[in-house]
């Protein structure tokens, strides 16, 4: 079953080409789709909500076609913006209430689904008080229960995100991992930031400048090469503690990148290594309990944009990479 | 699901989430809904407390003349009102003027501001609708204030067993002209309101634009009829909304004209007068149309 058809849609403005004969095919599941600012997310998703003509191809959207059953396609999905929308002066409850009959849902159909998906998203007492006094975690779970609460088959959620502290971030990217798994409902989320997608998505799109750049599945080209990055002091016994590490995780066959990219801070003491599994973090641990350093830090770094961005082997046939430069 | 008990209500149970299988309404309940809520919000109803004082007031306001009128003709058993139909919304432009002021921006600003909007068109609901429930419950709202004092005066004057057919005449009268002013002025309303997401110049503008509109006509009016140009009376009406309506009652409403020396339009010039206010509200209309085309998603 398709989610999401494009067939090369295109659509171009007088002064910018938005996006150019893009053709995606999306099942259901959570879907992220990752691109810069300005890489034409915003303009798919008004293309899909059946609110912006194509100027080339098509689009269909559980089935029912951008051009002609705009209302019925936004009857049956929900849509989060990235912007703030809510007006302060009214609660989560009423406001959810009145979106929901925006919707098609009948008053008390309307109290019942807000009320229970509210509860979802993780707002309780607090939604009888005025949004104004919200915080901004608080904001984006009344932004994303409006987009459920119509019980839609789809969502499609802008930089839900965005301007959230870490913690935020995890609750948000759990919650809409959840929208899928509990709720069965397809999502597609737009980030710009890919690391935050590769936990939460099954599946992730990647464009620039309107152009498809990838789609694959998420375990395709991430978790195979979960980069960790190590840092560690030095003692009297070993002044230059990185490059004992560096050699005896080498003859313990672990694949290390070469150096980390110039412009972070500590560059030269961070290495970069390819984390196979668990036992790649305990091989860590032990190799420098053993050594006698200390760990100054173990991290996982995200995947940028832009490492996409560079030429690599089709990550379907991936061997683990060998050692990157830029 | 449990079987019901006792102290059902009392239990928390963890139900998952549920689908929805109802009934979705759709576009047309999605209208009505829209124009439901937005004219219980020009009246503060499911709003705060604070916001349903200023309209509150303005009603009552709107409704104590008549109910003073209708009190004295009662006691002194008069044969007819001292005020016509047609008057009413006349003698109280000011306060009709400030209602729009306050409730026009309230309807389309805060949309605008809190850029709720998109939330809309990402809804069954399409531009034509929002344009329609808005200006709907606008035009609604203006009536339900101009109109109950006409009602009152009209139940008073049954009380006070005044000619039934005259009254009823008179009170048909004056529902055509107010459901007139209505649409005029919540058009005028919301373009002016729906210019700018800040309420406050919002409020502003709709003010001003009522009140120096009037004034300037009704000055050059007086001016006019001062230095014997008598004709040029009516034709200056036609350059403030208050005195369109005033004209097109006059020309064909049976109102007296509240012009100097009561000039008001003869039927010619009254076409005139109720081509403008046609074009006016459809005009009204085609801007918030456009307006809302850009500010979609």
């Amino acid at each position: 079953m398709t989610v999401i058809a494009t067939e090369s849609l295109s659509k171009r403005f007088p002064r910018v080409t938005a996006l150019d004969r893009l053709s995606l095919d999306i099942g259901p599941g959570v879907t992220g789709l990752v691109g810069a600012n300005g890489a034409g997310k915003s303009t798919i998703i008004k293309i899909l909500l059946g609110l912006s003509p194509a100027t080339e191809g098509g689009a269909r959207v559980l089935g029912l076609d951008v051009a002609t059953d705009g209302p019925a396609i936004r009857e049956r999905v929900g849509y989060m913006p990235e912007h703030d929308c809510l007006p302060p002066d009214v609660s989560a409850t009423e406001f959810v209430v009145h979106m929901a009959r925006m919707s098609g849902l009948p008053p008390t159909a309307a109290r019942e689904r807000t009320a229970d998906t509210l509860r979802h998203v993780g707002l309780y007492e607090e939604r009888y008080r005025p949004i104004g006094g919200y915080s901004t975690g608080m904001k984006q779970r009344v932004k994303l229960a409006q987009a459920l609460v119509h019980d839609p088959k789809l969502v499609l959620l802008d930089e839900p995100t965005n301007g959230l502290d870490p913690v935020g971030r995890d609750e948000m990217l759990g919650l809409i991992r959840r929208v899928y798994t509990d709720f069965g409902i397809s999502v597609l989320v737009t980030s710009h930031l890919l690391g935050e997608l590769e936990r939460t998505c099954d599946h992730v799109v990647v464009i620039d400048g309107g152009k498809l750049l990838r789609s694959s599945s998420t375990s395709d080209f991430t978790q195979l090469t979960t980069t960790l990055a190590v840092e560690v002091t030095d003692t009297d016994t070993h002044p230059d503690g990185t490059a004992v590490l560096r050699e005896a995780l080498t003859a313990a066959g672990i694949t290390l990148h070469a150096r980390v990219e110039d412009g972070m801070p500590g560059a030269g003491h961070v290495l970069l290594l390819e984390a196979t599994g668990e036992q790649t973090y305990d091989l860590v641990r032990d190799t420098v309990a053993d050594l006698g350093l200390g760990l100054v830090r173990m991290e996982q770094r995200r995947h940028h944009i832009a490492e996409v961005f560079r030429p690599g082997p089709d990550p379907a046939a991936a061997q683990p990479q060998e050692v990157r430069t830029r | 699901m449990s079987t019901p008990t006792p102290h059902a209500e009392t239990r928390i149970h963890n139900i998952g989430y549920r689908d929805y299988d109802g009934p979705r309404l759709g576009r047309a309940y999605a209208r009505r809904s829209l124009f439901s809520q937005s004219l219980r919000g020009a009246y503060g109803l499911g709003r705060s407390a604070k916001s349903k004082v200023l309209p509150m007031i303005l009603f009552a306001v709107m409704c104590i003349p008549a109910l003073v009128v209708v009190a004295v003709a009662v006691a002194t058993k008069l044969k007819d009102l001292p005020l016509d139909y047609t008057r009413y919304a006349i003698f109280t432009q000011a306060v009709i003027g400030l209602y729009l002021a306050s409730q026009a921006p309230q309807s389309v600003s805060r949309d605008l501001r809190f850029k709720t909007v998109p939330l809309y068109f990402s809804r069954p609901i399409e531009r034509v609708d929002y344009v329609l429930a808005k200006y709907g419950a606008m035009a609604a709202a203006l009536f339900i204030l101009t109109a109950s004092p006409l009602l009152i005066l009209y139940i008073g004057s049954l009380l006070a067993k005044m000619d039934f057919v005259d009254q009823t005449q008179g009170f048909a009268q004056g529902l055509v002209s107010v459901a007139l002013l209505s649409l005029l002025f919540g058009g005028i309303g919301l373009v002016l309101a729906a210019l700018t997401p800040r309420r406050g110049f919002g409020v502003a503008a709709v003010i001003a634009a009522l009140t120096i509109s009037y004034g300037a006509v009704s000055t050059l009016q007086a001016i006019a009829w001062s230095t014997d140009s008598l004709d040029a009376v009516p034709w200056l009406g036609l350059f403030s909304p208050i005195t369109l309506i005033d004209g097109v009652q006059t020309a064909f409403l049976g109102a007296t004209s509240s012009f100097p020396a009561e000039a008001g339009p003869g039927a010619g010039q009254g076409v005139v007068y109720l081509l403008v206010v046609l074009a006016l509200v459809a005009g009204s209309y085609a801007v918030l149309m456009r307006r809302y085309r850009k500010v979609g998603l």
